[in-house]
């Protein structure tokens, strides 16, 4: 390999750093629209649109959006039941999901090429088209609760989450991932006699890292960010998400600075969640160095 | 915040009594005001004085965004959850009686003889729904602008003929002085097309849909009165008088007091806006295209849901809800009309000499309901689709044309809506 | 997937059961109750019976003609031009809404083309669909390579080993954690065409060369405008899915390329690309799926509009379902939908099982 000069060595690095600061601007500008406007007073948020003042923190600055965007909704609450029904739902898709995963790639069963091809046709299926017929569905069905068997699911928590749990897309993401890992493993651990519960969970977990962390994410992203859904069965407002919170702040005559710093505001949590799996994810991938 | 304490201790005092008259029957009430802090604590108010001043019923409240509201209801009106007491916007009352969400209301008459004609909602000769405010549109200006442009002031007795209203935009436009003469609100998509826009339309002799049988729009959405309607509507944007479908939100709330439009067609509830701005800020009445100057009518209105047992309940509540002093202080909090002159002489804005009076004089001089049919729902969405794709340049005969044949279509696959 | 594994049963549909459970009860179910639905006349909101109606909304949706027209001749027997000189036609109208042709009644004008002075005007009868179909094709054929490669540069470019490299990832995420309704909103004030920040941009880059354009008001730049956000929002997520796959092949391959002095593009050809083959599949597939389901951005900023440039078929099955409380209409729509995507699925899973 050519030597390279500390000086070429040092400009290369510059162009490398330039072309990815020069991106992120791309990438970022309009965040950085969101964040600022929420600081400033409608007028003037609407004056600066139009001129660069829009992204930075100039003129009559101050938190007094947030201070009413806390007294139109309860900001808390909203914000409590997204977590709440994002990190349950996100828990047990990973299991499920890649429990599926596993069954898919690892195990030969009776119709099993079958049954996953139905299963990724349902990637298809948008949501809003199978809406209706899903909330007649919920509000049919049965559930054990404190007050004995109850009929329909309409203003619980269970029911922004149970018909979330399982999608095709994250048992996809399990099969293109469990693919790629290496086949000896599992056969060493059967041939010493390992359950397929003990391979699942001592065995390919411990490797999948990367996909539980991108699995995650994505689900993460889909179940905070729903509207639809919480909207048609939801009637009470302490069981309502972020996202329907949002509509309290579309009134006639839209409050611009309160909407940003409401966006602002549902969006950290999200950015915080994926910090920390970023952290995670490299530390897993560090750890066990994969594949051959 | 006073108001809110008060609204909290009666509530608290409310579920201390509640033990003791178990004889009170629970009714649910939805409404439309969630996000909106004074209407949330007005309605909250009248939940309250209604609990404290009887012991048969005892009524909750729960609020929905308005933007949500609708799908909110039919959603629950498909799981068979819908409360006693549904908010409901006026011109789609129709709808929701004829498909047996509601029932008729049982108040009785002499009670709402007095209500501007646009808060009354009926269907099928009878009383479903009553509005405590009505809300109406304006065009709204400066006197500075009339006199700048050296035009005459139109009144509700001597309105601007089209063409005077058309010299007026010319005279905005060649002095330049604004980025646009006229402001129609294209940013506001939805229900505002409909309800601001269709009244041009009836001016010019041409409706949604024919009112005499409610079962086609053949010959009035597309007959010579509604191609020069349609003709009229293009000219504003090729004409360059007009901003179009991809004005952002955020101009057509504030363009006109940042003075980037002469006029601007706005609602009553966006007019407190304008004259905090202007001292000099003028409502004027709808101009008059051949068929007299129209505007738009009917709010949200208040009925009783189909699935609700106890409609003598729910009637007393809304007869209580009903009192001047209530649609004074709704009419005060968000600045709609009240639905009576006794309750408007109650107001700031709308008692006589108020800077809004000339909206509850608009209401009742000029106010036209939108159709009351069923059908009214699709054909709002119909009519929309229309107006933007004429605004954009499509030919306006096959436009009118396609319009009609969704408007027929959709009446005849729903057996005529019942009429 | 042959494997010396022993066959399973138990185990497998143990591990299986619950999402295949769950999928089936709250995706398969309600999809074939849209399906009946479609054979139906079920309106959202109705007091009517639902009555069977075959494949008539399917019919209604899909059925196309075409006329030709002969031009208009003037009174000396001569084609009639207009002032441009092209031959003057007569009104499509005239056809569609005469009684003596009740077939093409309800029948509009799609598009048009010309041999010689005569003119072929295809008429369909539901246009907006007709629209909305091309509209949703090419809006994944333009998007779905694009996103694709775009989100593969940058993984390439955040899996280097630099510092600070966590936060590139991180920044190039970002819109993907805002929801696309949010976004869209965002983006409307971007493209605003009186003062919008893209305009005042382009024109100060260009020292005023540039002339505004009114990116969502133009029928020809709207659906672009949108592609470009769209691609914007989402090329982080699959940024992701591609990194996770680039960070499963193994260093020791890298390595080895570098001692046998390895280009950087053979690198890329030779150890990379293979060892993303997985990965691939799942962004393209994915990417095509989220692209057929174009809808939030199209209800936040267009409608549709202007002149149906961004009609789409989601945007189409829920303006009609809800909007217009034709429910059977948007599952008809939906269904098709679906048997499209089905469709091509099963050709791209038939040509990639050939080439491999």
């Amino acid at each position: 390999m050519a030597a390279i000069s500390p000086e070429n060595h040092g400009l290369r690095l510059a162009v490398r750093y330039a072309v990815l600061v020069l991106i992120a601007i791309i990438f970022v500008f309009p965040l950085v629209f969101m964040v600022m406007s929420s600081l400033k007073p409608d007028q003037q948020l609407l004056a600066d649109t139009s001129s660069l003042r829009a992204f930075l923190p100039v003129g009559d600055v101050s938190l007094n959006n947030y201070t009413k965007a806390f007294q139109r909704a309860p900001i808390g609450l909203f914000v409590l039941n997204s977590v709440l029904v994002t990190g349950l739902t996100v828990v047990l898709c990973l299991l499920i999901c890649s429990m599926a995963g596993f069954a898919f790639v690892y195990l030969n069963w009776r119709g099993r090429d079958l049954i996953l091809s139905v299963v990724l046709a349902t990637l298809i299926v948008p949501f809003e088209t199978i809406a209706i017929p899903l909330l007649l569905l919920v509000s049919k069905l049965p559930w054990i609760g404190w007050e004995g068997i109850t009929i329909g699911w309409l203003n619980s928590y269970r029911v922004q989450i149970i018909p979330w749990i399982a999608d095709a897309l994250t048992i996809f993401l399990f099969v293109q991932y469990f693919k790629g890992l290496p086949r000896e493993l599992i056969e060493a651990a059967r041939v010493e006699g390992a359950t397929w519960f003990q391979i699942y969970w001592r065995v390919v977990m411990p490797l999948s890292g990367p996909v539980l962390a991108t699995a995650a994410i994505l689900k993460f992203l889909v179940m905070y960010n729903q509207y639809l859904w919480p909207l048609i069965v939801v009637q009470q407002e302490q069981y309502r998400p972020v996202m329907v919170g949002l509509q309290y702040f579309f009134q006639l005559n839209i409050a611009w600075g309160e909407v940003m710093a409401y966006l602002t505001m549902i969006t950290v949590p999200v950015l915080a969640f994926y910090l920390a799996l970023q952290r995670a994810f490299i530390a897993s991938i560090a750890s066990t160095g994969v594949k051959g | 915040m006073k108001l809110k304490y008060f609204v909290a201790c009666t509530v608290a005092a409310q579920t201390l009594t509640l033990g003791a008259a178990i004889a009170q029957t629970p009714l649910t009430i939805w409404y439309h005001g969630a996000g909106n802090e004074v209407e949330s604590a007005l309605i909250n108010q009248i939940v309250a004085d209604f609990n404290a001043s009887q012991s048969d019923w005892s009524v909750s409240l729960e609020s929905f965004p308005q933007g949500a509201y609708n799908d909110s209801v039919v959603a629950a009106a498909l799981a068979g959850n819908l409360p006693d007491i549904l908010d409901v916007d006026g011109p789609v009352m129709p709808n929701w009686a004829w498909a047996g969400y509601m029932q008729p209301l049982p108040l009785d008459e002499a009670v709402i003889a007095d209500f501007l004609p646009g808060t009354k909602g009926y269907w099928d000769g009878q009383l479903y729904s009553i509005g405590l405010w009505d809300a109406a549109v304006a065009l709204v200006t400066r006197q500075s602008t009339l006199d700048a442009l050296d035009l005459r002031t139109p009144t509700l007795a001597e309105p601007w003929s089209g063409d005077e209203f058309m010299a007026a935009l010319d005279a905005a436009k060649v002095s330049g002085d604004w980025e646009y003469a006229f402001d129609p609100g294209m940013a506001w998509t939805g229900e505002w097309y409909p309800y601001a826009f269709s009244p041009f339309l009836q001016s010019f002799g041409g409706d949604i849909v024919d009112r005499s049988t409610y079962q086609s729009a053949d010959g009035v959405l597309n007959g010579d009165a509604a191609v020069a309607f349609g003709e009229w509507w293009q000219s504003l944007f090729t004409g360059g008088y007009a901003p179009g479908t991809s004005q952002d939100p955020a101009a057509r709330d504030n363009g006109f007091i940042e003075g980037r439009y002469a006029f601007s067609w706005n609602g009553n509830w966006a007019a407190l806006n304008a004259l905090n701005s202007f001292d000099d800020t003028l409502f004027l009445p709808a101009p008059d295209f051949g068929n007299g100057p129209k505007i738009g009518a009917a709010s949200w209105q208040f009925g009783v849901s189909g699935t609700s047992e106890h409609p003598d309940g729910a009637a007393a509540f809304i007869e209580f809800a009903l009192q001047d002093e209530y649609l004074a202080a709704f009419s005060n909090g968000i600045g709609l009309i009240p639905a009576t002159a006794s309750a408007a002489a109650m107001t700031e804005n709308y008692a006589e000499g108020g800077a809004m009076a000339v909206f509850f004089a608009l209401s009742e001089a000029q106010a036209l309901v939108r159709p009351v049919t069923p059908g009214y729902v699709v054909q709002a969405k119909v009519f929309e689709k229309a107006l933007a794709d004429i605004a954009n340049g499509a030919d306006v005969v096959d436009t009118l044309d396609a319009a009609v044949d969704e408007i027929d279509a959709d009446i005849a696959r729903n057996s005529g809506y019942g009429h | 997937m042959s494997s010396k594994l022993t066959t399973s049963n138990r185990a497998g549909w143990a591990f299986a059961a619950p999402g295949i459970v769950l999928i089936a009860t709250f995706i398969i179910v309600p999809f074939f109750f849209a399906f009946a639905l479609s054979l139906t006349n079920q309106r959202l909101i109705s007091p009517n019976p639902t009555q069977y109606v075959g494949l008539q909304n399917y019919r209604d949706m899909l059925s196309v003609s075409v006329l030709r027209l002969a031009p208009e001749h003037d009174d000396a027997g001569l084609i009639a031009r207009d002032a441009d000189g092209a031959p003057v036609y007569p009104r499509v109208r005239e056809i569609t809404r005469n009684p003596d042709f009740p077939q093409y009644r309800g029948m509009r004008e799609w598009f048009r083309v010309h041999t010689g002075d005569t003119a072929h005007v295809v008429i369909a009868r539901d246009v907006v669909f007709m629209k909305a179909l091309v509209n949703t094709v090419t809006f994944v054929l333009v998007v779905a390579p694009l996103q694709g490669a775009l989100a593969l540069g940058l993984a390439l470019l955040v899996n280097q080993k630099l510092r600070g490299i966590t936060v590139f990832r991180a920044v190039y995420f970002m819109p993907v954690v805002v929801s696309i309704v949010v976004v869209s909103l965002l983006w409307r004030f971007i493209y605003s065409p009186d003062g919008g920040l893209l305009n005042n941009l382009l024109s100060g880059l260009s020292f005023g060369m540039f002339q505004p354009v009114n990116w969502l008001g133009n029928p020809d730049t709207a659906l672009p405008a949108i592609m470009g956000m769209s691609i914007w929002q989402a090329v982080g997520f699959h940024m992701v899915i591609w990194l996770s796959g680039l960070q499963t092949i193994s260093p020791t391959l890298y390595e080895a390329a570098e001692i046998e002095g390895a280009s950087k593009w053979q690198t890329f050809r030779y150890v990379t690309w293979p060892g993303l083959r997985h990965t691939a599949v799942l962004v393209l597939i994915v990417i095509t799926m989220q692209a057929f389901a174009l809808f939030a951005q199209i209800d936040v900023m267009t409608r549709g509009g202007p002149l149906d440039s961004t009609q789409t078929l989601v945007f189409q099955a829920v303006e009609r379902g809800y909007g217009k409380q034709d429910i059977s209409g948007g599952a008809t729509i939906s269904v098709v939908l679906f048997l499209m995507v089905l469709t091509i699925s099963l050709v791209q899973r038939r040509l990639t099982r050939e080439r491999a």
